[in-house]
């Protein structure tokens, strides 16, 4: 789970990350009063889940109130790689003497945390880690043992740190430290780190994962969704409790189980088709899943096929296909369906399919003939919508 | 031979009085494994359908003598349940519950290094050897005894693999359920190191997929130290960046954790990677025919 930045400042500040005063808007006048508040120049900035905002025009410095307006009317609603900008943080300017990179990582490859330090900040550090990686510092923490003050130490001596700010940056790599385990947060990187002409440090950017996992230990981390960003199959997944990824493709995809899903999708794309989605119904997926899986891929108006490849442990055959014929009576569907169905009760299954016997549900014995059949499917139904069946293009 | 649970197998359950617990530890059960205990805090003294519960893994394991526990408790107590079992002594620890947090699992993971004990999972299907003794969720019925040692990432694409494999009269030695989370207990070099010194397995089969590098390291230990063919298969090609895939373990972070990346450092190594489930079959077929 990705945080914004200013949600990702809130979780640093109250872990004692010292970050820049500043306040959330989402209108011109919400934007324009957090300035007031705050004394001039302030920055506002674009709240999007995408980098590079400052080169698309999204970060820009205000010195009065009119300026402020400006700015905010310019940036909310503008279109960052694709993210459109619903939120800002209004934010009091810093005077900036260096900027650093520092980070912590979950580091799955080591089994520990990760934390980085560099004096190259303000750049894209993976362009620092190609051209110089002598530039950044590293060292992983025990994490039975955490971050102890010679961690800080002697990262900022390997970084090359300014001796009089050694022991203020020590300090708050101890702090994001902190709050990468307190948060449960995958991801803590601060870009820039910056140290002011007064030799303060401040954390002027924030970049946060958290664990989804974690999130019933951290109920107020759990309500920051973003939910602008998130797309509205995705949304209506989530609230149904099934796990669905959108693709983008025209043929709707269901599976029980991450690698079988992930396998089909492969295996679809293989044979010349377009996925539109990864769906996981689960194990042991019941009838009334197999409903709002339906329902949930079919909301996706790209969809012109959709492909069921069960191989059933603990899933059982015979509930898929209850959960089909029952999804068919609700959602009415009007694309071809081609069905695989392996494993526990899969016989039972079929029976019940071939008794239903639905409209343009195609049964298939297994996973490549099935993914050959709905990749003929969509494409006959984009060559042809008004010569119905017939003639599935080469 | 099989590796990691046959017939030696003493098997406590954490968990059991649980709807999902006592399900499959009763199917373990009537498959052959001796399910020696269970337990719930509180419910000690009771039994589900004649095995015994006790309040604690290390009373569990002073009354039965248990070696081995499987964890099916809720994830918010699951990290706690696998230290428990670790201090009450058992060798190995298969861990089913998804859904446990990364850190707590970093904690687990490198409290659990230091000592003997070994874990598989968590998020995993478990361990089969078919014929001897079924610990965790695999659907037991599609398998049978033989010279394949199966290792993968997945439980329902290794269901598909075994699927394949025994529509061309393969058997297997063992099959392992590592797990999808970022952090597991155990490695695909860790199975692969006991499919390499198990006498029955004549060829191991390893299904990987996207995030992390685990598939690219295993490629390096395979080049190594393993004189047994290897067939390995990559899910999750079509995966876009930055997305989980399911597993909290699947997904790709910039170039990192690519399914490409993953099938390539295999094949630069020498082990032949299937493009399909069918093909995984396929290709073993051809080099058991060959042998």
């Amino acid at each position: 789970m990705d945080l914004l930045e200013y949600q990702g400042k809130q979780l640093l500040a109250r872990n004692g990350v010292p970050v820049p005063d500043g306040a959330p808007a989402d209108t011109v006048d919400d934007a324009v009063a957090a300035a007031e508040q705050l004394g001039y120049p302030v920055v506002v900035k674009a709240q999007v889940l995408i980098g590079g905002r400052g080169k698309a025009g999204g970060i820009k410095l205000a010195a009065n109130r009119e300026e402020v307006r400006e700015h905010a009317e310019a940036i909310l609603g503008m279109d960052i790689r694709g993210h459109t900008v619903a939120e800002l943080w209004v934010e009091r300017a810093s005077e900036i003497a260096s900027e650093l990179y520092a980070s912590i990582v979950f580091d799955r490859s080591a089994r520990a945390p990760l934390a980085l330090l560099s004096t190259r900040g303000g750049m894209d550090i993976e362009e620092v880690a190609d051209e110089d990686p002598s530039a950044i510092a590293r060292l992983h923490v025990d994490p039975l043992l955490g971050f102890q003050d010679f961690h800080g130490r002697r990262l900022c001596f390997e970084a090359g740190v300014d001796a009089d700010v050694v022991r203020p940056i020590g300090a708050l790599l101890g702090k994001l430290y902190d709050t990468f385990i307190a948060e449960d947060a995958m991801l803590i990187e601060v870009n820039p780190l910056i140290v002011t002409p007064e030799r303060d440090v401040t954390a002027l950017d924030a970049k946060v994962t958290l664990d989804p996992n974690a999130l019933f230990r951290h109920p107020d981390n759990a309500a920051l969704r973003n939910p602008s960003a998130e797309d509205p199959q995705e949304r209506m997944a989530k609230e149904r409790g099934l796990t669905y990824v959108k693709l983008g493709g025209d043929i709707g995809i269901l599976g029980n189980g991450a690698g079988l899903v992930m396998s089909t999708l492969d295996v679809v794309a293989q044979a010349g088709g377009s996925p539109a989605n990864f769906l996981d119904a689960g194990g042991g997926s019941k009838a009334d899943a197999i409903v709002a899986a339906v329902e949930v891929i079919l909301s996706d108006a790209n969809v012109r096929a959709v492909l069921f490849n069960i191989f059933g442990g603990i899933t059982r055959g015979d509930e898929v296909a209850r959960g089909l014929i029952e999804a068919f009576d609700v959602v009415r569907p009007t694309v071809p369906f081609v069905v695989r169905l392996d494993g526990t009760n899969d016989e039972e299954g079929r029976r019940l399919l071939a008794e239903a016997a639905l409209p343009n549900v195609h049964i298939e014995s297994t996973m490549l003939g099935a993914a050959a059949r709905v990749v003929e499917l969509a494409a006959a139904d984009v060559a042809g919508t008004s010569s119905a069946a017939s003639g599935a293009p080469a | 031979m099989s590796i990691l649970v046959g017939p030696e197998t003493r098997l406590v359950v954490a968990g059991l009085t649980g709807r999902e617990g006592s399900f499959h530890a009763l199917n373990n059960r009537r498959y052959g494994t001796d399910v020696v205990g269970g337990v719930t805090p509180g419910k000690g003294g009771q039994d589900v359908e004649g095995i015994p519960v006790f309040d604690t893994v290390r009373e569990a394991v002073q009354a039965t003598q248990a070696n081995t526990a499987m964890i099916f408790v809720p994830p918010r107590f699951a990290a706690d349940s696998i230290l428990e079992a670790d201090d009450a002594g058992v060798e190995l620890v298969i861990c089913i519950t998804e859904g446990i947090p990364a850190h707590d699992m970093l904690r687990v993971y490198t409290h659990l290094h230091r000592g003997s004990t070994r874990l598989i999972g968590p998020n995993c299907p478990g361990v089969l050897s078919p014929e001897k003794a079924n610990v965790g969720i695999i659907p037991a019925a599609f398998f049978s005894a033989g010279n394949v040692g199966v290792v993968s990432r997945s439980g329902t694409l290794t269901y598909q693999v075994g699927n394949e494999l025994a529509q061309r009269d393969f058997g297997n030695s063992s099959i392992v359920g590592i797990g999808g989370d970022p952090i597991v207990g155990s490695s695909f070099i860790d199975i692969i190191s006991l499919y390499e010194a198990d006498p029955e397995t004549e060829l191991i089969v390893m299904c990987g997929e996207i995030g992390g590098d685990e598939e690219e390291r295993t490629a390096d230990f395979i080049a190594a130290n393993v004189t047994k063919p290897v067939v390995g298969y990559i899910a999750g090609f079509t995966a876009p960046p930055g997305k989980t895939m399911g597993h909290a373990g699947a997904i790709v972070s910039g170039s990192q954790g690519t399914a490409a990346a993953k099938a390539e450092a295999l094949e630069a190594r020498g082990v032949r990677v299937a493009r399909t489930p069918t093909e995984v079959a396929e290709i073993a077929a051809g080099i058991l025919a060959a042998a």
